[in-house]
């Protein structure tokens, strides 16, 4: 113990920046990310990646705010929408004056625009935590996303502001026509957000962001005030924010009040906690998650969002953690070397537990689909089977799925809370 | 730090309060204290329940706001200031509630109360993990209030003792000269009690320590000097000895409070 001490006062000074285990997982993201495009090559399919990278950025920017500093935003929208409204500006100024802007770094305008904002706002909001934030933050969401239509000049009222990002000279030859420059310019922004939101957090003000979250009394025992650190926390999440909007710009070429208002503010902490705000990577999944569910799930159902909106309500009561959490739960049993316990429960408590689920489903869109459906279009299609929803066989099958998976998933959920206890007891008694 | 030892050499209290008042609506509950601690004493300040001695630690802290009155540290008016402000003067507090992070680590905990002190303020240029300093730092600590082992727990799940002495851990952390301890050894058992003890008396050494304190054992065994604090009066100051050979004292409290003990 003694000569490690002193091994370690010898060479004084800092630990390694970069190690490689600390590189890794973020090298290997990269390389999906270059990947991505080559695996899946449709437009479409460009356009869901595009979306999932600029809500990755926008969902990493709030939990800053939700997991990290303990401030439950509802009005958070309004630093992307910002951004991305100064962005889309800019665009059409550089356009009228060629100024010597290139589009790849319009975005960092988009950032500082949002981080001014974040500065008036969080100079007054950052106050208190608790509920006092989040009355703030929703009235200042709603009083910026009333402006759009009163603000005409900046906010192009209801229809919004729109811009041309193919504006500049080319970068390199590339003039940011096709999806997949975008994409590229897209990740790039999203990976640098993503690691300097990572490295903020192991900042003293990122660790004293969680201190105050927990415990802003002793924090101030410390010798830091709470207020400031949350304001400093408040400008970070404003400026990271600021950068998704002007991907955003980038991407979509349009910005409307739809950016800056309520429900932009309220999905985005719902995709923040379905992720989980408890880690870092959280709100990556979530981000994923929802915007998969947005996109593809959204062309298969109407009622996409009663599904998501269980998800939700599931997700606060059951697992608080979020996916993040449901994730890290078996990191134990995987260090202890027995998730393998695990793996038979699971199969047989969790795969009647989906066919319920599906049997739930395929009610409701049943059921939907008699009440909604044009006069005499009896034909449906569920899970790659076409049949009439109107005949009571379908429902009956349904039913039964729903009743006999729920029903062995009961059966099978002792065992595996069993299993569970099992798993994370290390052998030869607790530790 | 340096700073503020060499100031309280000049015979400067490193604690002096005069004439200090606080009323809640129509209760006085601190009815003119007078008291002043030299540096490198260890005072107790003792009474019965509801005697006030929690509010004046959170008067003289800057957790309230005095009705009247001043408290200087090392000289310096305190009137106005903030916690962080106060603390960053040099004095530091533990709770008489466990006040710890309870979602962060014991190691984080420790952690965080060396930043400031370590000139790291609010800077969001420095990777805490890269720096040796801070490393090394909270393992001493850690070493010092023996919870090593506990390093990497959430500091939540360890045993009430265990949260008592990381709490002691965190106060003297940035090396603040002055320490206040409320109730340090409150629902613990005989041995626990000694651990404590002996840990704030290791902790504590030329530094000068404020406590509030019910258990006699403990105070007589730390304490070179004693404060009796009845109804928002100090009604007695002075060495142990003569403390508790005070006719006034044993009427008041003491009496009790020994006939009780034996």
């Amino acid at each position: 113990m003694t000569s490690q001490t002193q091994n370690l006062s010898r060479s004084r000074g800092r630990a390694p920046l970069v190690t490689l285990s600390g590189a890794l997982p973020w090298l290997i993201c990269t390389l999906f990310l270059l990947l991505m495009p080559l695996i899946f090559t449709s437009n479409s399919a460009l356009t869901i990646m595009n979306q999932m990278a600029i809500t990755i950025v926008f969902a990493l920017a709030y939990n800053m705010l939700l997991g990290q500093g303990g401030m439950l935003s509802f009005g958070h929208a309004v630093y992307m929408g910002m951004g991305g409204f100064m962005c889309v500006h800019l665009m059409n100024y550089v356009e009228d004056m060629s100024l010597p802007i290139p589009l790849p770094v319009l975005p960092i305008f988009g950032g500082l625009f949002g981080m001014g904002v974040a500065l008036i706002v969080g100079s007054f909001s950052t106050r208190k935590a608790g509920t006092v934030f989040a009355m703030i933050s929703l009235g200042v969401g709603e009083l910026i996303a009333a402006c759009s239509v009163i603000v005409v000049a900046f906010f192009g009222g209801e229809e919004g502001v729109s811009g041309d990002r193919t504006y500049g000279l080319p970068v390199f030859g590339i003039e940011f026509l096709h999806q997949i420059e975008v994409y590229y310019l897209t990740a790039f922004w999203l990976v640098l957000s993503a690691l300097l939101m990572f490295l903020f957090s192991r900042t003293p003000i990122g660790r004293m962001a969680n201190a105050v979250r927990d415990n802003p009394e002793r924090a101030e025992f410390l010798g830091y005030s709470a207020r400031w650190v949350r304001f400093y926390s408040f400008v970070a999440s404003g400026f990271f924010a600021g950068i998704a909007g002007g991907l955003f710009a980038v991407n979509y070429e349009i910005l409307t009040e739809e950016n800056l208002n309520l429900a932009t503010s309220g999905s985005i902490l719902l995709v923040t906690f379905l992720g989980g705000v408890g880690f870092f990577f959280g709100p990556i999944i979530g981000a994923i998650l929802f915007t998969l569910l947005q996109t593809v799930l959204s062309l298969q159902t109407e009622i996409w969002q009663l599904y998501l909106g269980v998800l939700f309500v599931a997700t606060v009561m059951f697992f608080p953690g979020g996916l993040a959490g449901v994730i890290m739960m078996h990191a134990l049993p995987m260090r202890l070397g027995k998730a393998g316990l695990l793996i038979k429960p699971y199969f047989k408590t969790l795969v009647p537990a989906v066919i319920s689920m599906a049997g739930v489903a395929a009610v409701l869109e049943i059921l939907y689909h008699i009440r909604h459906a044009a006069l005499g279009e009896n034909e449906m299609t569920l899970f790659w089977v076409s049949f009439d929803s109107h005949s009571p066989l379908p429902l009956i099958l349904a039913v039964v799925a729903m009743v006999a998976g729920f029903w062995l998933a009961r059966r099978g959920a002792p065992e595996m809370a069993e299993a569970w206890h099992k798993a994370n007891t290390p052998d030869g008694g607790a530790v | 730090m340096n700073a503020m030892g060499q100031r309280s050499r000049d015979g400067t209290p490193a604690l002096q309060i005069e004439d200090l008042r606080k009323s809640f609506g129509k209760a006085e509950i601190i009815r003119g204290v007078n008291l002043s601690i030299g540096a490198g004493e260890r005072h107790a300040v003792i009474g019965p329940n509801g005697a006030g001695k929690s509010t004046l630690f959170n008067l003289i802290t800057g957790r309230f706001p005095p009705t009247s009155g001043k408290v200087r540290l090392h000289g310096a008016d305190l009137a106005g200031l903030a916690p962080f402000q106060i603390n960053r003067m040099g004095l530091s507090r533990s709770f008489q509630i466990t006040n710890i992070f309870p979602n962060m680590t014991v190691f984080e905990n420790v952690r965080c109360s060396l930043l400031w002190a370590t000139g790291y303020r609010y800077s969001f240029w420095n990777m805490v993990n890269r720096s040796r300093a801070l490393t090394e730092g909270a393992e001493a600590i850690l070493e010092q209030i023996n919870l090593t082992s506990r390093r990497n727990l959430p500091a939540g799940v360890l045993s009430y003792a265990e949260q008592r002495a990381l709490e002691i851990g965190i106060t003297i952390a940035g090396g603040a000269n002055v320490i206040m301890l409320d109730e340090p050894t409150a629902g613990m058992s005989h041995s626990e009690t000694d651990y404590i003890m002996d840990l704030i008396r290791k902790v504590t050494e030329n530094k000068t320590l404020v406590m509030v304190e019910h258990d006699m054992g403990v105070v007589f065994g730390l304490a070179d000097k004693i404060s009796v604090l009845v109804y928002g009066e100090i009604i007695a100051t002075g060495s142990p000895e003569a403390v508790r050979a005070n006719p006034k004292v044993q009427e008041a409290y003491l009496g009790a409070v020994l006939e009780a003990e034996h």
